[in-house]
């Protein structure tokens, strides 16, 4: 490994890249395979009668619809319908459960569990989890495990062997790929992700770092917590909070599922419509092309994708703020998150997006769109 | 009735494609009319073995123009390039040299060979860098007319003089120098290690006649910096699925636009009335009518073939025919069972998914030209080699893999012209001297295929096989690229039109030809 950068998740360190350079590594996960270690994730296992019940509590989605063997992204709201976190509810069988946080979830789980008939148990450090993502994700996984995966669809998991580790492998990821995360015991997990090494180089299998998945996840259009959106739990005042609805997670919210946290606000909101959008953000080549031809540069790419706030406006008046963005190296354009506040967040809309050009605050234009940016057939196929 | 286009391109090859999906973009109603069964001219991916699929002739996008996969939205039409970013060129002492994605990684391999060099690079690099900024702008206009006095050419060559005056005298000279210098001296004014100054000039001599020591081959070490400026932007690289990939996403571009593109559908003669351009004749005798011809094939075949010199005036006429087109370049391509282990790297490793450079040093590469000046192919050529599999996985079976080899010298005027044996011992020169440097590579071929000067004339219809539709020298560039007077794309044919590499810019799958061709078309009301 030559990569020496480093970052900090939930009490670990990834590596930000396997290579000096993260490029290759993020090209795998779009023409080939790329493995990443999602250990960090915390997982939770909620085992027992009342188990889909205490989930359906909890989270925006609709637990009692989910089948065995079907996965759930979901985020989950306080009473006043703000996010506090998003992660995925897995069936693994009639009453067990996984799910996955990115912040810690036991106090909240066992605060909504009063009176349920369920066992919580934090499996974060037992667990291990590898992301395999790109378009040979299956082919190499069919190999290691000696399983035919066609089968399982999107948003689906199976479980099987690789090397002898019993696994479970779902069709998820955080890339809007075509990929996997496979779930296997930590103290054996190793030998799986060798497996995969081995068995993937003839598919161009490559180790990668969280700066790869944080471009794919930008083309994906994902949020990010703490990035783009603030946890309810974590926010100092209330607007630094969101609802799903803000965050154009509306798909996820089961109004007419029974009571929830955060149901009665969420479905006054729907009523009257959210104040604010999660869109994508295309800014225009020529117009950025010529705020540095001003200062007889050509124009500087983010290679990597930042994460920093960036006022965003339409005719001068401020109308939102970018909180992720990137150079996409596949479609070739210049993309960000943003939170758009009311008609500016229509597709379509024209805006300007500040950028700093040697020092100086310039404004590039820009267009809304929606998300994914990037959504091949392949991710679902 | 029969149906009149706005437009027939001849050839879809990636410049006429541009040329079709800008036009129909403009809402031109446009037919394409390629003679093989698929798109692409020098620019298709074939499956020449049963899962080994090739770039068969141009191998890596150069310098593919941004504002066109910008225009065409080509990403949105499979188009994806891949980082092709080391390049490894082993030594004859079992040392090798390296550049690699990470610039202080390579800095500190040029350390290893010479402390000085290593400095060296980063002046070199700025001072390449500001000249690529004045020149690139070249590549994106219309070239004015020198002689002329017209407002619109004066104007162009104002904003360019402007351009140059601004560089200030220092950069000025060192520009001046790179137009009219050889590669070999200009570096040797920077640098004393001489693997990396023969393997920075082997960019200078790649598709020409010319070799390292030869004035003007200078200025094509610019064309490595202007891909650097568009750096981020990643217009260079490896195309997923090969260069056909890229030809196939810019026909997906002209379909969407409304294009109609015709394969198998050879072009005997451009029709004419009094000067004047009224369609084509297939070779089946079908004659199809447009208010605009584009010939995107090279001068040659446009103006003595599909045109005929009796219809054209004496002057152009011998200008074509002095236009020099010399095709000095073959390709081997390699179906391997295992990866080559190259002595001065052994075992899989980075080196593999970038360029192998077999330019050992600057004698060397004078000696490879040396036998081509006098008719033969080298004996030990120059090569550029890249492993396709290693960047996409699924140009091969896996496990094993596709080897792209670019070779120099193989002129197409071989003494006593090209055979079947011929073309067997030229790759057996090449297979033996890329076996010096990785010995397990005669053992590992599962098939070869061998393509020579010829051949490329023969499956392409590129004059004399020379890639760029004419060589790129300093003579043949510009405003005289492919006559005077006729570097603006028009004919002496009214309504016929040239779009392909043998006009400005020329060279490489850059598609600034056909993109400049169509707006000069438009431009004239088409």
């Amino acid at each position: 490994m030559e990569g020496q950068a480093w970052r900090r998740w939930a009490g670990y360190v990834v590596a930000s890249s396997y290579e000096l350079n993260h490029e290759r590594e993020y090209h795998a996960v779009r023409s080939a395979a790329a493995l990443f270690d999602v250990s960090p994730l915390y997982k939770y296992l909620i085992r027992g009668r009342d188990a889909a019940r205490l989930l359906d509590r909890i989270v925006t989605r609709d637990v009692m619809k989910c089948k065995v063997g079907q996965v759930l992204y979901t985020p989950w709201c306080d009473a006043r319908g703000k996010v506090i976190d998003d992660g995925t509810v897995s069936r693994l069988e009639e009453t067990t459960f996984r799910m996955t946080a990115a912040d810690p979830t036991m106090r909240w789980l066992h605060l909504n569990a009063a009176g349920l008939d369920v066992a919580i148990e934090d499996v974060s450090e037992k667990t291990a989890a590898l992301s395999l993502q790109g378009p040979n994700a299956r082919a190499i996984l069919e190999l290691a495990s000696g399983q035919e995966l066609a089968g399982v669809k999107y948003f689906r998991l199976t479980s099987g062997k690789i090397r002898g580790v019993p696994v479970t492998i779902s069709r998820t990821g955080y890339t809007g790929d075509l990929g996997f995360e496979i779930w296997a015991d930590a103290a054996r997990s190793l030998a799986v992700w060798d497996a995969l090494i081995e068995v993937g180089t003839p598919y161009g299998i490559t180790p990668a770092g969280m700066l790869a998945l944080d471009l794919a996840r930008n083309e994906a259009g994902l949020l990010l917590i703490e990035v783009d959106y603030v946890s309810a739990h974590h926010a100092l005042i209330e607007a630094q909070t969101s609802t799903p609805f803000e965050l154009s997670l509306g798909w996820t919210v089961a109004l007419d599922k029974n009571q929830f946290n955060g149901r009665d606000a969420l479905i006054a909101e729907h009523a009257r419509g959210p104040a604010w959008r999660f869109m994508g953000i295309v800014v225009d080549w020529d117009s950025l092309e010529r705020l540095y031809a001003d200062v007889g540069l050509p124009p500087k790419l983010p290679t990597t994708a930042w994460r920093a706030s960036v006022p965003i406006y339409v005719g001068g008046m401020q109308v939102g703020y970018a909180t992720s963005g990137c150079w996409s190296p596949l479609l070739k354009r210049y993309i960000a998150l943003a939170h758009l506040e009311g008609s500016a967040g229509e597709a379509g809309t024209i805006v300007d997006m500040e950028v700093t050009v040697e020092h100086r605050r310039r404004r590039a234009t820009a267009t809304v769109r929606p998300l994914p940016f990037f959504n091949p057939d392949r991710k679902r196929a | 009735m029969t149906t009149v286009y706005d437009a027939i391109i001849i050839g879809a090859g990636h410049n006429g494609l541009v040329t079709a999906a800008y036009l129909a973009r403009a809402g031109r109603r446009v037919l394409v009319l390629e003679r093989r069964y698929r798109v692409g001219g020098a620019a298709v991916s074939e499956e020449i073995f049963p899962g080994f699929t090739f770039s068969v002739f141009s191998y890596v996008v150069s310098l593919l123009r941004p504002e066109i996969i910008r225009d065409l939205d080509l990403p949105r039409h499979g188009l994806e390039i891949l980082p092709l970013e080391s390049t490894v060129t082993p030594m004859e002492n079992g040392d090798y040299l390296a550049g690699w994605g990470d610039p202080d990684k390579t800095r500190r391999e040029i350390y290893r060979h010479s402390p000085r060099d290593a400095e060296a690079m980063i002046e070199f690099g700025r001072l390449m860098h500001h000249m690529a900024q004045a020149v690139k702008p070249i590549i994106s206009m219309v070239p004015p007319d020198p002689t002329s006095l017209s407002p619109k050419d004066l104007m162009g060559l104002l904003r360019l003089g402007k351009r140059f005056r601004d560089l200030g005298p220092e950069k000025f000279h060192a520009l001046y120098k790179l137009m009219t210098m050889s590669s070999a001296d200009y570096l040797d004014e920077w640098y004393e290690t001489d693997v990396l100054k023969a393997t920075k000039s082997a960019s200078g001599i790649i598709g020409t006649f010319l070799g390292p020591r030869s004035p003007g081959t200078a200025y094509v070490l610019l064309h490595h910096y202007m891909g650097e400026i568009d750096g981020s932007f990643r217009a260079w690289g490896f195309a997923k699925g090969g260069t056909g990939a890229i030809s196939e996403s810019i026909a997906g571009a002209a379909r969407r636009f409304g294009a109609e593109i015709r394969t198998d559908a050879p072009v005997s003669k451009v029709l004419m009335k009094r000067g004047r351009a009224l369609g084509v004749v297939l070779e089946n005798g079908d004659e199809l009518r447009a208010h605009t011809v584009v010939s995107s094939l090279d001068p040659r075949q446009t103006f003595l073939s599909l045109v005929g010199d009796e219809a054209l005036p004496d002057e152009f006429t011998s200008d074509i025919k002095r236009y020099k087109f010399r095709g000095s370049s073959g390709k081997v391509n390699l179906a391997l069972g295992e990866l080559p282990n190259f002595t001065c790297l052994p075992g899989v490793g980075p080196h593999l998914r970038g360029a192998i450079s077999i330019s050992p040093s600057i004698a060397y590469l004078e000696r490879a030209y040396d036998d081509a000046k006098y008719g033969a192919f080298s004996r030990e050529p120059y090569m550029d080699v890249i492993i396709p599999s290693m960047i996409d996985p699924h140009m091969a079976p896996p496990g094993k893999h596709v080897m792209s080899i670019f070779v120099q010298y193989a002129p197409y005027h071989l003494n006593g012209g090209w055979t079947d044996e011929r073309r067997e011992a030229f790759g057996d020169t090449v297979i033996e001297t890329l076996t010096r440097y990785a010995p397990n590579l005669k053992g590992a071929i599962l098939h070869r295929q061998v393509i020579t000067p010829a051949d490329i004339e023969q499956i392409t219809g590129l004059t004399e096989g020379n890639i760029f539709q004419g060589e790129l020298a300093l003579h043949q560039l510009f405003f005289l690229r492919p006559a005077p007077r006729w570097a603006k794309y028009r004919t002496p044919i009214r309504r016929l039109y040239q779009c392909g590499s043998g006009t400005h810019p020329g060279g490489g799958i850059m598609g600034a030809s056909g993109r400049l061709a169509a707006f000069q078309i438009l431009a004239d009301g088409a």
